[in-house]
């Protein structure tokens, strides 16, 4: 069986200026939700605060549990329904990360929830931040992101273009600086946004063009996922940094496996003008991509679908990074090689 | 072929020792004992971080040497218009008259040579000199603390009873718990961050309770309170004592500290006992002050107030305050454990209850099996025979996993069962790169044999390539990790490395043994 015929000649180049306005659009609208919802929508882990996962064991109205909760003083807090309808779980956050009285915070909502529907309530799940630790894991998070990609950028330069000496020299002096410059009072999010600026002018200068290639279409991975999450209305959690980087992982997976075709043709062939060379490393590679994509998502569906509600922002972030991430690498990755050459550099071996 | 022989043995040896190590794990007790260790969000427990408030350490440190100071300039007979703990850290002592400038500032030169002269003025003949201990004393202190917490705080753990806790320091100053299967989760809360500071303090009988509670608190003393539930009502009332700040005695003198049941009243109180020098200086302060109250303090709350009817030798006291059997318990704890060198507080705290364990792990399971039979059908639907060659490959990888899981003795998280999961879904790629690459050399009209070579040939590096680039992400993740992430990003590696295996030994392996050994002409792919 074969979905796709092994003579495909699609025009994926051709159509690169269309998928430039599809992506400029989808940033776009990103960008907007992200102000429009006042930055990303962090959950305790990020924000510290506390939740609490409850169990009832006889259904009750949201609205019955919220006039329970404002009989204690929970500061700002929301009630949410959890999983399944028939589950009766709840979800309960509030921004207090203390509770000094003797039962506890989570005791006290028990009682609280217990004294007004009647029912017995089990404490399932309990995470508590505090507001320190929420903000050293929100600059953690980005700090791994961004190491993660200028490792990345060493592989890719050192294999594709044996610019290892390079590009590795370039990763350890913007890390260090990053590292150095953390220490004295900057917005760590304006700092790293800034150094990955820095990296794409120096992949520029310095002609790391499979790196500008890689890590644009990863940037543009990592945007795209942020923003939908956003458009959701979904928390970020550290589970869902976890599937971020593994979203950057699979999308270069497929990217790198483009690029090793496109070196592979320019070595065959000569003669043959770029964008022929590119697009047909594209077609050739098409069936290989299309499967394993399939594969992955029939997992991570079955997941989102019956992997139980702690896991399902994870498996959904997931669902989002590898159609994205497939997207990217056909059609952000390789034209950027392309307009490369355009802008008058050479693509060499 | 000399070479297939020695990929068999390879294949076979890597095989059974994942299979040996994830044995035990099936069946308890087996060699070689390593069961695959579960994530406390699977397993259920407690994960608490705590900080040290080290900048308390250091404040009492410097709370002790004023007082020092104090009986140090009484004993050298030089006077003083005020020695205070001023800013938390420092001393400011003021000093009149020349004589007494000198004098002391010969004992600064000699007796006080741990202190550090933060500034020094004199006005009107009035010497101001504020005292501070140096940067190095006070990183040791804090150092000190910390460490000490940790000790003590392992101590209270080992006695409480739990399975398996993981204690250790993380960074500078915080202290991570892992407790495994614990159910009441307040109590432990309450037993690990209690500071167990034990007092023996003297009432301050000659000043006015009622002028005290209105705000006119006598130097010297200060208003604690006891707490008393009413059984009845649950509310809790306090009573104010004025007690003397001088501390006569305190916990560290503490040998053994055990619950006993008073036979009158039927309740349980705390019987303490303390060493040699603790019941000599029990004994002093009882013989002083005899028909006097001592009030029993443990942090910064009275517990009694008894009146010292004769002197007590032997070294034992009593703490009584209406106990359930589990607080008397854990105070007996805390008490032998010791005092905690400054306060502790929980900065985290996750806590996953056994049953939403028990519902992950099982929803997990399920996900697994659904996602991974699904990619069994469509990897033998679309590719026939080297379909099934490749779900081959992938239950072994899935059995590799888990022997390595076992055999590393590495932490399986929630997250980390969708590691796996997305292991199955990425695990087949390799594999599908390398029937692509064959599909494509039989097109060219290769044979299936020399389609095969050059198919794995030229799709080896691109599946390092591939690959590398997922590890060098689970890496980053490993480092910036905490617990069940760390636990996804380890099954992602060993999914990565363990595909590999698989893809471009295993499957070759069984390639190589149809095509040659078999000599099968044809294969379905």
């Amino acid at each position: 069986m074969r979905f796709i015929k092994s003579d495909i000649n699609l025009n994926f180049i051709g159509k690169s200026r269309l998928a430039l306005y599809i992506s400029a659009t989808m940033i776009l609208i990103s960008f907007i939700s992200l102000i429009l919802h006042k930055g990303p929508k962090y959950g305790v882990d990020f924000a510290g605060g506390t939740l609490i996962q409850v169990k009832l064991f006889a259904p009750a109205s949201i609205n019955v549990i919220k006039s329970g909760l404002d009989t204690i003083d929970l500061g700002k807090s929301s009630v949410q329904q959890f999983g399944d309808k028939e589950e009766n779980e709840y979800l309960v956050r509030t921004d207090i990360s203390v509770m000094t009285s003797q039962e506890g915070l989570s005791g006290k909502v028990k009682n609280a929830i217990e004294a007004t529907t009647g029912n017995k309530v089990e404490i399932r799940r309990i995470e508590m931040v505090g507001p320190q630790v929420g903000k050293d894991l929100r600059e953690k998070a980005l700090f791994a992101m961004f190491y993660a990609l200028l490792f990345i950028t060493i592989y890719i330069s050192g294999r594709f273009e044996l610019k290892w000496i390079i590009s590795g020299t370039m990763a350890a002096a913007l890390m260090s600086s990053v590292y150095f410059l953390s220490f004295i009072n900057l917005s760590i999010p304006i700092l790293i946004a800034a150094a990955l600026i820095l990296a794409l002018i120096l992949f520029w200068v310095l002609d790391l063009k499979y790196a500008m290639g890689a890590i644009v279409a990863l940037i543009h991975d990592i945007i795209i996922t942020v923003g939908i999450f956003s458009i959701f209305d979904k928390e970020f959690t550290l589970p869902i940094i976890a599937a971020l980087l593994t979203i950057i992982g699979y999308s270069l997976n497929d990217t790198i496996i483009v690029f090793d075709r496109i070196r592979e043709n320019l070595k065959k062939y000569r003669k043959k003008p770029l964008d022929v060379i590119i697009n047909r490393s594209i077609n050739e590679t098409l069936s290989r991509t299309i499967l394993t994509s399939l594969t992955t998502l029939i997992v991570v569906i079955a997941l989102f679908v019956i992997g139980g509600g702690i896991i399902h922002d994870f498996a959904f972030a997931m669902i989002v990074g590898i159609i994205i991430g497939t997207y990217s690498s056909i059609y952000i990755a390789s034209p950027i090689l392309l307009a490369w050459q355009k802008r008058g550099k050479k693509i060499r071996l | 072929m000399k070479n297939f022989s020695w990929r068999v043995i390879l294949v076979l040896a890597v095989i059974l020792s994942a299979i040996i190590y994830i044995l035990p794990t099936i069946n308890q007790g087996w060699w070689p004992h390593k069961k695959i260790n579960l994530g406390l969000d699977l397993q259920g427990g407690m994960h608490l971080i705590l900080e040290v408030d080290t900048e308390k350490s250091v404040e009492s440190t410097i709370e002790r040497m004023t007082y020092e100071l104090r009986t140090l300039l009484k004993k050298e007979n030089i006077s003083h218009i005020g020695i205070d703990r001023i800013e938390g850290n420092k001393i400011s002592l003021k000093i009149r008259d020349n004589k007494n400038i000198l004098s002391f500032e010969k004992l600064l030169d000699n007796e006080l040579k741990d202190l550090r002269v933060f500034s020094k003025s004199t006005d009107d003949e009035i010497l101001t000199i504020i005292l501070n201990l140096p940067e190095q004393e006070t990183r040791h202190i804090k150092k000190l603390a910390v460490e000490q917490a940790l000790e003590t705080i392992r101590n209270r753990i080992d006695q409480f009873g739990v399975n398996e806790p993981d204690i250790r320091l993380q960074g500078e100053r915080r202290i991570l718990i892992q407790l495994p299967g614990i159910k009441d989760t307040q109590r432990a809360k309450e037993l690990i961050g209690k500071t167990a500071l034990l007092e023996f303090k003297l009432l301050d009988e000659t000043h006015d309770l009622e002028a005290a509670l209105k705000g006119n608190i006598p130097a010297g003393s200060e208003l604690l309170y006891q707490e008393n539930e009413d059984t009845a009502t649950g509310r809790v009332i306090k009573s104010p004592y004025l007690v003397k700040k001088r501390t006569l005695l305190t916990g560290e003198y503490l040998t053994d500290a055990r619950v006993q049941i008073d036979s009158e009243f039927n309740e349980p109180y705390i019987s303490i006992n303390f060493d040699k020098k603790g019941a000599r200086l029990f004994e002093r302060i009882t013989e002083e002050n005899v028909k006097k109250r001592l009030a029993i303090v443990l942090d910064n709350k009275v517990y009694s107030a008894p009146v010292i009817q004769e002197k007590i030798t032997g070294g034992e006291a009593r703490i009584t305050g209406h106990f359930t059997t589990e607080e008397a318990h854990d105070l007996a704890i805390v008490l032998r454990a010791g005092a905690l060198p400054a306060p502790v507080n929980i900065i985290e705290e996750r806590t996953v209850g056994p049953s939403l364990g028990a519902d992950s792990i099982r929803m997990g399971l399920i996900s697994m099996y659904v996602g991974g039979i699904l990619v069994i059908l469509f990897m033998i639907l679309y590719y026939k025979t080297s379909g099934l060659i490749a779900d081959i490959a992938l239950i072994l990888n899935i059995i590799l996993i888990a022997g390595g899981l076992a055999g590393f003795q590495a932490t399986l998280t929630l997250p980390g069962i969708a590691g796996i999961i997305l292991t199955i879904g990425m695990a087949v790629d390799a594999n599908v790169l390398i029937f692509e690459r064959i599909r494509e050399e039989m097109n060219l009209g290769k044979t299936q044999r020399s389609a095969v070579n050059a198919g794995y040939s030229k799709a080896t590096l691109t599946i390092l390539d591939a690959n590398v680039t997922t590890l060098i992400a689970a890496l980053v993740l490993f480092q910036f990790g905490t617990g069940p992430v760390k636990g996804f990003a380890v099954t992602l590696s060993l999914g990565v490395i363990s595909s590999l295996f698989t893809a471009l030994i295993l499957s070759r392996l069984i390639f190589d043994y149809l095509l040659i050994n078999r000599k099968i002409k044809s294969l379905s792919i």
